[in-house]
């Protein structure tokens, strides 16, 4: 397959992902710009403004970011997971499996979609936001190279767990058990310098602290944890996850008999 | 001229436990039609699933076109199209939206592809219903869709798993025409089938699979050959009783107005009506009690689980 006939079967694959989540986007765009109103009225408004300030913010200013980013991987975990299983389940995956598509053309098709998602519902957040909060832009090139990053990593693990995947609770497990308290405990509505020093070097495990502060620097410019370490630990997931995405396409595992 | 599909001893074993093939070997020619028959669990599917790159083969190797599966996957699958056994399109999405999707995996440009939806949804009479959810459509109009995704990157192999299985007679009978038809204009293709009329109808050559391994590969003509008797029924009108005094056919009475004749090779039907004359029995009707290829196929299976 030339290039360009490549070029045209990623084209397909990331239009037919923005059609999957557009046309139902009361189960894809709505409820997350909801969830987060919500967090933005109680977090921001109510309780926030008795908190006071973080790090030299309001607290609302402080978890906007947090909350954007939390959207921003949720649903571009989601996205992927739930899309490839839904292939998997309906056996449509087998119209790509008989196809002359590469692998890798697979892998960042999705990937692209679970982005483009990610990044569709992170900009919805983003104008609600703009409500409630004073945001400014610090560093355009870290917000957005921040973002993008985490939208790609978090799509390639949806990828994986989608693959694995062999009923519709697999694909719940990890969101709720792994990502959701990783979101929660990674910084989104505190500091982790505010934490005693056991469970400061704990949150330091975690990977979801970085791509919170990255992108909170790309905004506020104040991080918990240096910018490098951002784009290493996000560099490093990347490509440890694609290429274990492709190690399981090139098998065929949970696809091939 | 290479073969258009050759298989080369061919294994799959599931769980280190079943052999479901046990080495098979048989080529398929440029612009042949061909019968894969076998019974139930043969290895039929398996042998169709590795070469659609669905199940990973276990040993052997299989070339389309000349070109080996192992190190030239894609331009082999440019070549291939496959209508498998179940529905495997996306229930969700729009009927013409499906074969647009599937010539895009295959680098085919949106315009061309357009019109590629367009022709083949014409020719199997779905272009109606292009903007139809395709979990709507009926069972006879989903395996045309198959059909019709299949062929959107125009192969020059197409394999159908099945494809008439549930279809009603005169559905059937339209798929044949078309099958034929672009058979006719190049296209090689594989079947298989439960229904053997319909291999005898459409097949020139004809490969049995039984328990993973090849028993029958040749031309329809040759195999239908060895068929040394082949059995008809009679409706008839007269006294059965005197039937049992012709000499050299075994006839068996159903009823009282009906008689199965089994006829040897060599022998002619000629010599049993002048002989059902002299009887003052009159005959009605007369059929094949089964199809014949029906009876060599269940003689073959037979003989293989006899050995």
């Amino acid at each position: 397959m030339d290039f360009f006939s490549q070029w045209v079967a990623f084209q397909t694959i990331v239009t037919k992902e923005i059609r999957r989540f557009t046309r139902i986007w009361v189960q894809t765009l709505l409820p997350p710009a909801i969830t987060i109103a919500l967090y933005f009225v109680i977090f921001g408004n109510l309780i926030g403004s008795r908190i006071g300030t973080m790090n030299g913010f309001d607290y609302i200013d402080y978890i906007v970011p947090g909350l954007i980013m939390m959207s921003v991987i949720t649903n571009s975990y989601s996205n992927v997971v739930s899309s490839f299983f839904s292939t998997k389940f309906q056996r449509s995956v087998e119209e790509l499996m008989v196809s002359p598509v590469p692998n890798y053309v697979i892998i960042g098709g999705f990937v692209t979609g679970g982005v483009c998602r990610g990044l569709a519902v992170g900009g919805i957040v983003t104008i609600l936001a703009l409500g409630f909060a004073d945001l400014k832009l610090t560093n355009i090139f870290v917000t957005l190279s921040v973002v993008l990053l985490t939208a790609a990593m978090f799509s390639l693990a949806g990828f994986i767990n989608a693959v694995y995947a062999k009923s519709f609770d697999d694909i719940s497990i990890v969101p709720t058990f792994v990502l959701t308290p990783l979101t929660y405990l990674g910084g989104v509505f505190y500091s982790i310098s505010l934490l005693p020093d056991f469970w400061y070097n704990v949150s330091l495990i975690n990977p979801i602290v970085y791509m919170v502060n990255g992108f909170r620097y790309g905004i506020l410019g104040v991080s918990d944890v240096s910018l490098w370490v951002t784009y290493g630990m996000l560099t490093l997931f990347i490509v440890s996850l694609y290429t274990w995405a492709w190690y399981l396409l090139s098998r065929g595992i949970g696809l091939r008999q | 001229m290479s073969s258009a599909l050759k298989i080369s001893g061919l294994k799959k074993t599931y769980g280190n436990t079943f052999e479901a093939l046990k080495g098979i070997d048989f080529g398929v020619q440029p612009g042949d039609f061909m019968a894969l028959l076998g019974p139930n669990g043969a290895g039929k599917s398996t042998t169709i699933g590795i070469i659609s790159s669905l199940v990973n083969k276990s040993g052997g190797k299989v070339e389309v076109f000349g070109k080996d599966m192992d190190t030239q996957p894609y331009e082999c699958k440019l070549d291939i199209g496959i209508v498998p056994q179940e529905f495997n399109f996306n229930q969700f999405e729009k009927v013409g939206n499906i074969l647009k999707t599937q010539a895009g995996y295959f680098g085919i440009k949106p315009g061309l592809a357009e019109e590629r939806a367009e022709k083949y949804l014409k020719l199997l009479g779905l272009w109606e219903k292009r903007d139809e959810m395709s979990r709507m459509l009926s069972g006879g109009m989903k395996r045309r869709l198959m059909i019709a995704r299949a062929l959107v990157h125009e192969p020059r192999l197409l394999i159908l798993d099945e494809p008439t299985a549930g279809v009603d007679i005169e559905l059937r009978r339209s798929m044949w025409d078309f099958l034929r038809e672009i058979n006719e204009q190049g296209t090689t293709i594989i079947l298989t089938t439960h229904y053997l009329e319909e291999a005898e109808q459409l097949c020139r050559t004809i490969a049995i699979i039984d328990q993973g391994e090849i028993i029958e590969n040749t031309d329809m003509k040759s195999l239908l050959k060895q068929l040394d008797k082949e059995t008809f029924v009679l409706d008839v009108q007269g006294d059965l009783e005197k039937v049992k005094s012709i000499q050299g056919y075994r006839i068996n009475l159903v009823d009282e107005h009906c008689i199965e004749v089994e006829v040897s090779k060599g022998q002619t039907l000629n010599q049993l009506f002048s002989d059902l004359s002299e009887l003052n029995i009159e005959i009605i009707s007369l059929r094949n009690k089964a199809n014949r290829l029906e009876e060599l196929f269940v003689s073959l299976v037979e003989n293989k689980g006899a050995a």
